[in-house]
């Protein structure tokens, strides 16, 4: 037998020898993150005991790669409450107040200039159309940079996740990654996710977007209060969503965008009940929904509050 | 044994022990993975995993503020932050009191020039609105004094419909809890009574081009 083949032979076995032992530690160990991360549940098929583990071990994973201690909540949906959300087309100027207050709320990847390693993801995209088209997806202009807004002759139109009814992102998703909560809100399991962004070709909406590179979020802009199907950081190769800032409003809180408007034009509110806002502008306001022939309805309702 | 043979012998000794050591990975890894996830009852026991209800945890559990419970609204008090007065320019009677009022509709060349009054100038002036007997009221048209933190009554005696949307909570900006309690703002807060309409904003920075991101 020739020297190199030899060689070649010991190097194997050697290899086999040390991946052997390694696993055996790892697996005999039981308590490793990385192995319990690569062993981690679909988040619907958890038991309670396994839910609180894997907050822990989300929450040690995080302070480990971004030095900050992030608490992971899991605050499940209110009863009877289904989310809609409203928006007031004649007051949206087009100021983007929203854009960013949702990055900073949602722990959105930010920009730094480096584009190789990074890349700003923004869950609301404001489209700027001319009044005398009207809505025109063909002419909308979602790049518009002027001095001031809103200019002569223009309309905004901000578009989100819808949180359809009967979501076509959901529908796709090989891996049953992304769902429906009984509140209405359409959220993604970032470790579930393998990435295929199956879902972001049949949202109608442009509503999901994707991490092409790991996310970007600088020391000390990290909102430290998220949720588990929310606002947590994500991970290279996830696709994620707006969630109606889902560790908010399960706590009874409004979105950050309604808060931030500085013109009033965002509404949010529990449809099922009668007394609130949402409820208020579908009964007496002109109201319609994005792409209604597509039979996804919905829970976003655009409306002239004139 | 010939050379040839020999070395046969040799390799088949070695893939029969390579064999061997993977026979020993596999059982090693699975009892592994059995003993770390065996000790809990699986969740699929609980029915049809797609349609049970959510198992998360309730905030209560994990420390976290019960949701508070919605307040009653009265129809004409709501809970609003201090009205926005200029600096140092309330109480209005801290000069008023000694001047003597001049009921008489006129353009302002002694104080308050700053004022930009575009609010149907034809029509109205400042004691339309303001209580000449009481600087620090306004006067609503049928006579009755009320006070800046009820202003919205004052902008409703024409704007109804809209004072009706924001009693609604459906004009204005409302912050706060979403089925509890929430701040309305005046309108006074967001539109200047003396020239109401809102003024241009600088927007945001535009998001990058596809054609950027490389």
């Amino acid at each position: 037998m020739s020297e190199t083949l030899r060689r070649k032979k010991l190097k194997r076995r050697e290899f086999i020898k040390g991946a052997a032992g390694l696993l055996s530690m790892a697996a005999f160990g039981c308590r490793s993150d990385t192995i319990d991360s690569l062993l981690q549940k679909n988040l619907r098929l958890m038991t309670k005991p396994e839910l609180k583990e894997t907050l822990a071990r989300l929450e040690r994973q995080y302070r480990a790669k971004y030095d900050t201690n992030i608490k992971v909540y899991s605050t499940p949906p209110k009863e009877s409450t289904l989310f809609g959300y409203g928006l007031d087309l004649s007051k949206c100027i087009g100021c983007r107040r929203c854009v960013y207050a949702c990055v900073h709320e949602n722990n959105q990847s930010r920009g730094s200039g480096d584009r190789r390693h990074n890349m700003p993801i923004h869950w609301i995209r404001v489209l700027e159309m001319d009044k005398s088209r009207g809505i025109d997806f063909l002419e909308a202009n979602p790049y518009y940079d002027h001095n001031e807004v809103p200019r002569k002759g223009h309309f905004y139109m901000p578009i989100q996740c819808q949180q359809c009814e009967n979501p076509p992102c959901v529908k796709v998703c090989p891996v049953k990654a992304t769902w429906k909560e009984l509140d209405g809100i359409v959220v993604v399991d970032y470790n579930w996710c393998i990435g295929c962004r199956y879902c972001m070709i049949a949202c109608p909406y442009g509503a999901r977007h994707f991490n092409w590179t790991e996310p970007y979020l600088p020391h000390g802009q990290i909102n430290t209060n998220t949720h588990l199907l929310g606002n947590r950081p994500r991970y290279q190769g996830t696709v994620e969503k707006c969630t109606f800032c889902i560790q908010r409003v399960r706590l009874g809180r409004y979105p950050a965008c309604v808060e931030i408007c500085p013109v009033g034009a965002r509404k949010f509110g529990n449809i099922l009940d009668p007394a609130s806002e949402i409820r208020y502008l579908m009964e007496n306001k002109r109201v319609f929904v994005l792409k209604e022939e597509l039979n996804t309805a919905p829970k976003f309702y655009y409306f002239y509050g004139t | 044994m010939p050379p040839r043979e020999k070395q046969i012998y040799q390799m088949l000794l070695t893939s029969t022990k390579s064999l061997l050591w993977m026979a020993l990975l596999a059982v090693l890894v699975s009892t592994a993975v059995l003993s770390c996830n065996g000790n809990e009852s699986p969740a699929i026991n609980e029915g049809d995993p797609l349609h049970r209800a959510n198992p998360l945890i309730p905030p209560t559990e994990l420390g976290l503020p019960p949701t508070p419970t919605a307040v009653q609204k009265d129809d004409l008090h709501f809970p609003v932050p201090p009205p926005p007065f200029s600096e140092d320019i309330y109480p209005c009677s801290n000069c008023h009191e000694e001047i003597v009022t001049n009921p008489q509709r006129r353009i302002l060349t002694d104080a308050h020039e700053e004022i930009i009054f575009t609010h149907d100038e034809q029509n109205r002036w400042c004691l339309d609105c303001h209580n000449p007997e009481d600087r620090d009221k306004l006067r609503l048209a049928s006579g009755q004094v009320i006070g800046f933190e009820e202003s919205y009554r004052l902008c409703g005696q024409c704007h109804g419909p809209k004072y009706r949307d924001w009693k609604a909570g459906v004009h204005g900006k409302r912050t706060g809890m979403w089925n509890g309690k929430k701040e309305y703002l005046l309108c006074a807060h967001c539109h200047n009574p003396h020239s109401p309409r809102f003024r241009p904003l600088a927007p945001e920075p535009s998001p990058e081009r596809p054609e950027a991101i490389r």
